[in-house]
């Protein structure tokens, strides 16, 4: 029946038409223009209202940028050379060029240190940032780091830093020491160090009664409120008094105690070596080793420092202290223990309540007075310890919400695995808790390296603070504003956009669930 | 569990070892507070100790007898009554209340600016979505005391002097019908004199805010039991506007404005808002905004595609969807961060010494400070502000954001 059929049939075809172009309104750049810019009268409008912005920054910003004077010695010589067009006087960021980074009082022949120090700084962070990459083995250089770059920035013997670390490593072999000793050796050892830490604890808490009875004397004249507190101090000195004795005692005998498994007393053998050794070993080791070989740098002190330098060292010492900070801060406010629980509580509910430049004025005008008398803690020191405690609290939330976030089968799994409070909170809680806030502790992080412009308002002289004082005040670039705030912005954008990226990233390496 | 750890006492009650105060799991807690307490009170001692004798040292002492004498400055922004003869502390009030008035305007802002640009964030249109993300990863990435100094330097030094507006042929001129003057010290907006009368206009305005309310529960009734749709959205505006206006024209203009002219050197009638005050409120609104734009966005993609198809398919339309099934639901998500910004705001307006604005951190922590020399009162003070002011927004946007919550059984 085919057959017949074929042959009445004139034509056949047997290629197959090729495919037509779509219409042109449904192709290509028209149909994307279309569907995503036009599709309503009320995208079109909105489209519209969108161009002209751009335009209108376009054509504010081009002409002031690409007019740019770079080589003139004031603002009245830029405006000479301008001559009424629009222009900017990026001349600013020249002649101030080295104020802008590193303060105006940092030695001018030592800026290829903190110049080093921040390109090391990238070196030494990139095995911890990319440590899925680069072998773990790198992570010394990292570890070595921070001593490297207290020496460069500050200056002074290399001596200093070295025996530091020294007595850390020192310390550690200490550790191991007591650890792998046999049990008779080890009960020697913490029968000495325990009557030493005993002894030691008990003298320092008769102190501090002593201090308390001092300190409720001096309270006592000012109306109800002294007589209070004067009454409060009364009874914990009489507390302390009571209990320094039997305080010594129980600890010692604790210490004792742990020679068999060894817990208690490796902690506190190698506590009592790093102190000694810093109190004690730090300072004439490293001044005898200097006097053989002196290995120096000019020394430079916090104050002379300023300039976005500043913030990346407040920002960078702040981060790296805040996140133990705001780990121990958080465990303790997961903690079943209700003392424990509730100081953590009041601190960081306190912190979080108050802006960080209250913080910064008790650093200033405040913080001197809890320190002993004469020990003259310089103002970067006392920034970097109420810095460090602001963001250890918003970190120590962070953190809570990741414990938070763990199924309780960890917890389980932990205990029933026989693996006790340390072990579990170590090898099973910490790492997958911490894993869940990365985000949160990035965020964190770059709200504080923004913060730390905030110094710039109890006269420390950051970027900002340069920016406001020495350049806007000089004759020559009096009162300028553009320019250097946008230098100042742009050096910020950089730093804390690339930070949120890599957090972007590594949420993306670390995802082991399935998307 | 517990009759397995109970099991040993029972039987051994009488026989407590000091040892099981560090090894047994029950009294080992007890040990470590206990040791911790101890850590406290030596931390108080150290502490407490060192400034009693810094203090003695310094020839100082704690009183805040200084709040009750005279404070001796001005302050450019006044909502209550206060003169240099006024205390410390009323200087103080005047402060905390500058401090309220930024806080309140930057929170309404920046929410404002923070859900247009998270919505349009997005949209589907390429640029504009494109353009909200560069205004948040710019406010966002640069910190606030940048943008705050950035405006403030841009109002005085782009906006006309009031000197400008002098002579035939100023060269600034008032906008709007001469009404509002901007100049580098503050704007100058027009102010109501509140005449005999103007009492009515207000009770009426107020009636007609409840009729509003009256009106959309009528309204919400009919659909609910007759299916009837009645329109809400025009009804409400003329209630709105025409009953105030009609009994402000009836009683013969009651409520007139007060227009800043220029007189001698300045402007003088009117409200003044200080440059300061733009520059901390903009600053502020707009470096926030981009944070809540995060939220928002975030709030809206939380809520799962389904729920906007299944709205569909029930034949809702794309902007009832939005807000009738996707935005109630996104509120839940979005409300937290929303308020931990709100706090944000309220803590960063101390940044208001950076630009001269007398918020409490300037009148307290600043001149008082200065004046007096009590660092630690005053900053004890200062902080205690702060503190009750997040404690207590905290406290009550948890009670709003309970009444928000699903409601789970």
């Amino acid at each position: 029946m085919s057959d017949t059929h074929a042959q009445t049939v004139a034509f056949v075809r047997e290629t197959e038409i090729p495919p037509s172009p779509p219409p042109a309104m449904e192709a290509g750049a028209v149909k994307w223009v279309r569907e995503n810019l036009f599709s309503g009268w009320f995208n079109t409008i909105m489209t519209l209202v969108a161009l002209y912005i751009i335009i209108r920054i376009v054509i504010g910003v081009f002409p002031w940028f690409f007019n740019g004077v770079w080589d003139a010695g004031s603002i009245r010589e830029c405006r000479d050379i301008l001559q009424g067009t629009t222009g900017a006087c990026f001349a600013v960021l020249v002649d101030r060029w080295d104020h802008l980074l590193f303060g105006f009082n940092y030695p001018q022949d030592a800026y290829w240190r903190p110049t080093l120090a921040f390109v090391l700084l990238i070196v030494a962070a990139m095995p911890a940032l990319f440590y899925m990459y680069i072998p773990s083995k790198f992570l010394i250089g990292t570890a070595l780091y921070p001593f490297l770059a207290y020496w460069l920035l500050w200056g002074g013997s290399l001596w200093v830093p070295i025996a530091v670390l020294a007595a850390i490593i020192l310390t550690g072999v200490v550790f191991r020491l007591v650890e792998g000793m046999t049990v008779s050796t080890r009960t020697v050892v913490a029968g000495i160090v325990g009557l030493a830490a005993g002894v030691g604890l008990a003298y320092l808490l008769y102190l501090g009664a002593q201090e308390l009875w001092f300190i409720s004397t001096s309270v006592g004249q000012a109306g109800l409120f002294g007589t209070i507190m004067s009454l409060v101090f009364k009874l914990c000195s009489v507390f302390t008094y009571v209990f320094f004795i039997p305080m010594g005692i129980f600890v010692g005998y604790a210490i004792y105690q742990s020679a068999s498994d060894g817990g208690l007393v490796t902690v506190v053998t190698s506590l009592i070596a790093i102190s000694v050794m810093m109190l004690y070993g730090v300072g004439p080791v490293s001044s005898v080793l200097n006097g053989i070989i002196p290995i120096e740098l000019e020394a430079v002190e916090s104050r002379q420092m300023g300039g976005f330098m500043l913030c990346m060292m407040l920002g960078a010492v702040c981060v790296s202290l805040s996140i133990p900070l705001g780990i121990v801060l958080a465990l303790g406010r997961q903690s079943d223990m209700p003392l424990i629980k509730g100081v953590c509580v009041v601190f960081i509910e306190f912190v979080r309540g108050v802006p960080l430049i209250t913080l910064l004025f008790v650093a200033n005008v405040m913080l001197a007075y809890f320190f002993p008398p004469g020990s003259g803690l310089d103002l970067f020191l006392r920034v970097v310890i109420m810095i460090t405690m602001f963001s250890a609290a918003y970190i120590a939330e962070v953190i809570r919400g990741g414990l938070a976030a763990l199924p309780k089968g960890q917890y389980e799994a932990a205990d029933s695995l026989g693996l006790n409070y340390t072990q579990a909170t170590r090898l099973i809680i910490l790492p997958q808790a911490l894993k869940i806030s990365i985000p949160g502790i990035v965020n964190v992080a770059v709200g504080l390296f923004k913060d730390t412009t905030l110094v710039s308002v109890i006269s420390m002289f950051d970027i900002v603070g340069m920016i406001r004082g020495p350049i806007q005040q000089s004759t020559d670039w009096i009162s300028i504003y553009w320019e250097p705030y946008l230098f100042a912005a742009t050096c910020f954008f950089i730093v804390c956009y690339s930070i949120s990226q890599y957090s972007q990233w590594l949420e993306r390496q670390l995802q082991t669930d399935h998307h | 569990m517990t009759t397995l750890a109970d099991q040993p006492v029972t039987a051994s009650s009488g026989s407590f070892k000091l040892s099981m105060l560090l090894n047994d799991t029950r009294y080992r807690s007890l040990t470590f507070q206990f040791i911790a307490l101890v850590a406290i009170i030596a931390f108080m001692a150290f502490v407490g100790g060192n400034l009693v004798r810094n203090l003695t040292e310094a020839g100082l002492n704690i009183s805040y007898a200084f709040l009750g004498e005279p404070s001796g400055y001005d302050i450019n922004q006044r909502p209550i009554e206060y003169d240099s003869q006024s205390s410390h502390g009323r200087a103080a009030l005047v402060g905390l209340l500058n401090t309220l008035i930024v806080a309140f305007l930057a929170c309404v802002t920046a929410t404002i600016f923070g859900v247009i640009a998270g919505v349009l964030r997005l949209s589907n249109n390429w640029i504009v979505s494109k353009l909200m993300s560069f205004y948040v990863e710019i406010f966002r990435n640069v910190p606030v005391l940048i943008w705050i100094l950035i405006i403030f330097s841009v109002m005085i030094n782009v906006a006309p002097s009031p000197r400008d507006f002098r002579g035939d042929d100023p060269a600034a001129s008032m906008w709007l019908f001469d009404t509002v003057a901007v100049t580098n010290r503050g704007v100058y907006l027009p102010k109501p004199v509140w005449g005999d009368g103007s009492m009515i206009v207000l009770a009426v305005f107020a009636a007609s805010i409840i009729g509003i309310f009256a009106f959309r529960n009528y309204a919400r009734k009919q659909l609910f039991d007759h299916g009837r749709m009645v329109p809400v959205f025009w009804p409400s505006i003329g209630l709105f506007f025409i009953p105030a206006i009609l009994t402000q024209l009836v009683l013969g203009n009651p409520i007139t404005l007060s227009y800043p002219s220029l007189q001698g050197f300045n402007f003088r009638g009117g409200i003044t808002i200080l440059g300061s005050l733009i520059a901390l409120w903009f600053a502020l609104a707009i470096y926030t905004g981009a944070f809540i734009a995060e939220n928002v966005r975030a709030g809206i993609q939380a809520i799962s595609k389904g729920q906007t198809e299944a709205a569909g398919a029930l034949g809702l339309r794309p902007n009832r969807i939005m807000s009738l099934v996707v935005l109630p639901q996104a509120l839940r998500v979005i409300i937290p961060p929303l308020i931990s910004q709100y706090l944000n705001i309220t803590k960063n307006s101390s940044l208001a010494i950076a630009v001269g604005y007398m918020d409490v951190t300037g009148t307290l922590g600043g001149i008082t400070l200065l004046q007096t020399g009590r660092a630690i009162e005053t900053i004890l003070l200062l902080m205690a502000f702060y503190l009750t002011v997040s404690l207590l927004i905290s406290f009550f946007m948890n009670i709003f954001n309970n009444r928000m919550k699903l409601q789970e059984r």
